[in-house]
């Protein structure tokens, strides 16, 4: 139904050089290459890096976090603009945080923040009714973003990226906490020719990546691609997760499983 | 010498960002001093003590702490000098947000916290507005479209500063501070004041405790906002 459309065909890759974990040591993996259209995990346990390696990708970091890690898109360190300025931004992300702080009408936030990207403040509308594709309980543009659910909020949050910021590289932390259709949400992110990277600890988002980074203690310890037998056990999980998602709407809609 | 104004809100983190930023000074080779002025109490003094840098504090007790800041400006400035510093980092808290205590010459930093929500940029006036640099911080706790919001409030507000997004736990955004400060010209000269300070003194500055309407002389604005002038 929705196109995201995709501001540049340019082709992009984007560097993650290593820098050190929490203990200072090297990362073991010291380059690490992304390019368009590829979906990486990232995974580890709790507290083993994988929020901090998201917030260096982030605000391209150059060597100036407490990782030491630098971010290079296409073989160069982005310029200050590329790192600041939401308009020229490359990168969109969908934090944890599910929650809004900013006391205003869900309208009046997304008018606000197209302009901020330099987009029809318009396009408003359209978030709104993607979001509500998304989630259970419709959003209203004249609802409190303070008072939406965190499953509406995580909602609002995807569509928003997928319309207004619109960017070319997508971080996603942890889609899975949230009451919203997450493979629906993560093919919407995903667009057309974007690097996403995603943190989880979802079996099924994490083999829908075509590699996955694993962290620990801070650092980036090893790169796995996706193998053709862990391809087929996503196809099981895809299955498994579809039948669940059924049973839940049924319970969520009062009625009886058959 | 250098100045630095670091002003902002209590508790948006001017004295996280401003540990971290004294950090990268030294490691370029800078020589910075430290003055923290508050109003009635601090104890930032010795997270600044840690930093192996010269520090001082001044308690403004019962004068508006504005008009201490300024009114201390050369006495601080002479101090800095005596500790062997090329550089003056004056934080303040800036709390009825009527004035900023920014000297035109001295670097002006507006410490800012998004999760005060969109409209706080509207709310702290001059501080704001007549600053060359607003640092926001905490820009963790809220989502990236929340950010970029604050952030367009920040420009409709005052649209020539330099916008840094800065985190008083983790660091980021130091380095782009102390760049900032070390490419900064030195002070010289006679320093002015950037904003007019506010009407005048008023009944309680000189120590009328009595509420009632008639015991208030001077430029006065009525909730309505008309305004008299009432006395001799």
């Amino acid at each position: 139904m929705f196109q995201v459309a995709d501001q540049t065909k340019k082709p992009l890759t984007m560097t993650i050089i290593g820098g050190v974990d929490k203990d200072g040591n090297a990362d073991a993996q010291d380059r690490i290459e992304i390019c368009r259209g590829e979906i990486i995990g990232i995974v580890g346990p709790t507290g083993s890096g994988k929020s901090t390696l998201i917030a260096d990708i982030e605000q391209f970091a150059q060597g100036d976090t407490p990782s030491c890690r630098k971010i290079l898109i296409n073989g160069e360190p982005p310029d200050s603009q590329q790192r600041n300025d939401p308009r020229k931004k490359l990168v969109a992300q969908l934090s944890q945080n599910m929650h809004f702080l900013s006391d205003m009408s869900v309208c009046e936030f997304l008018r606000m923040h197209a302009k901020s990207r330099g987009k029809d403040p318009d396009l408003a509308s359209r978030v709104i009714e993607l979001a509500n594709t998304l989630t259970g309980e419709p959003i209203d543009p004249g609802h409190h973003l303070t008072i939406l659910s965190g499953g509406q909020s995580r909602a609002l949050m995807t569509a928003d990226i997928a319309v207004i910021s619109d960017s070319p590289i997508v971080l996603i932390d942890e889609i899975e906490n949230a009451g919203i259709k997450k493979q629906e949400a993560l093919r919407l992110l995903a667009g057309e020719g974007k690097i996403v990277i995603v943190v989880t600890h979802d079996p099924m988002l994490a083999l829908m990546a075509s590699r996955r980074i694993v962290m620990k203690n801070g650092g980036m310890t090893k790169i796995i691609s996706t193998s053709k037998q862990e391809h087929s056990v996503f196809k099981d999980i895809e299955k498994v997760d579809c039948w669940l998602t059924g049973l839940r709407e049924t319970i969520r809609q009062g009625e009886v499983v058959a | 010498m250098k100045m630095v104004v670091v002003a902002g809100t209590p508790g948006s983190g001017k004295t996280s960002v401003l540990i971290h930023a004294v950090r990268d000074l030294l490691r370029a080779g800078q020589r910075p001093a430290l003055v923290k002025i508050d109003c009635m109490w601090t104890e930032d003094d010795s997270r600044f003590k840690r930093l192996q840098v010269p520090v001082a504090v001044g308690l403004s007790r019962d004068m508006c702490p504005d008009h201490y800041a300024i009114y201390n400006v050369d006495e601080m400035l002479q101090w800095a000098k005596s500790e062997g510093a090329d550089l003056l980092l004056c934080e303040t808290a800036g709390l009825c947000l009527r004035c900023a205590p920014y000297p035109d010459k001295a670097l002006a930093v507006c410490v800012i916290d998004v999760t005060c929500g969109p409209n706080s940029p509207l709310k702290v006036g001059p501080l704001l507005t007549t600053a060359d640099a607003a640092v926001m911080t905490k820009g963790d706790l809220v989502s990236q479209a929340e950010r970029e919001v604050f952030r367009e409030r920040i420009i409709e507000t005052n649209p020539k500063c330099r916008i840094i997004e800065a985190n008083g736990l983790t660091g980021k955004g130091s380095s782009e501070i102390s760049e900032l400060i070390r490419s900064w010209p030195q002070i010289s000269g006679e320093m002015l004041l950037r904003h007019n300070p506010p009407l005048a003194i008023c009944t309680l500055c000189t120590g009328e405790l009595r509420v009632s309407k008639e015991r208030h002389h001077g430029m006065l604005r009525h909730l309505d906002g008309f305004m008299e002038y009432s006395g001799e």
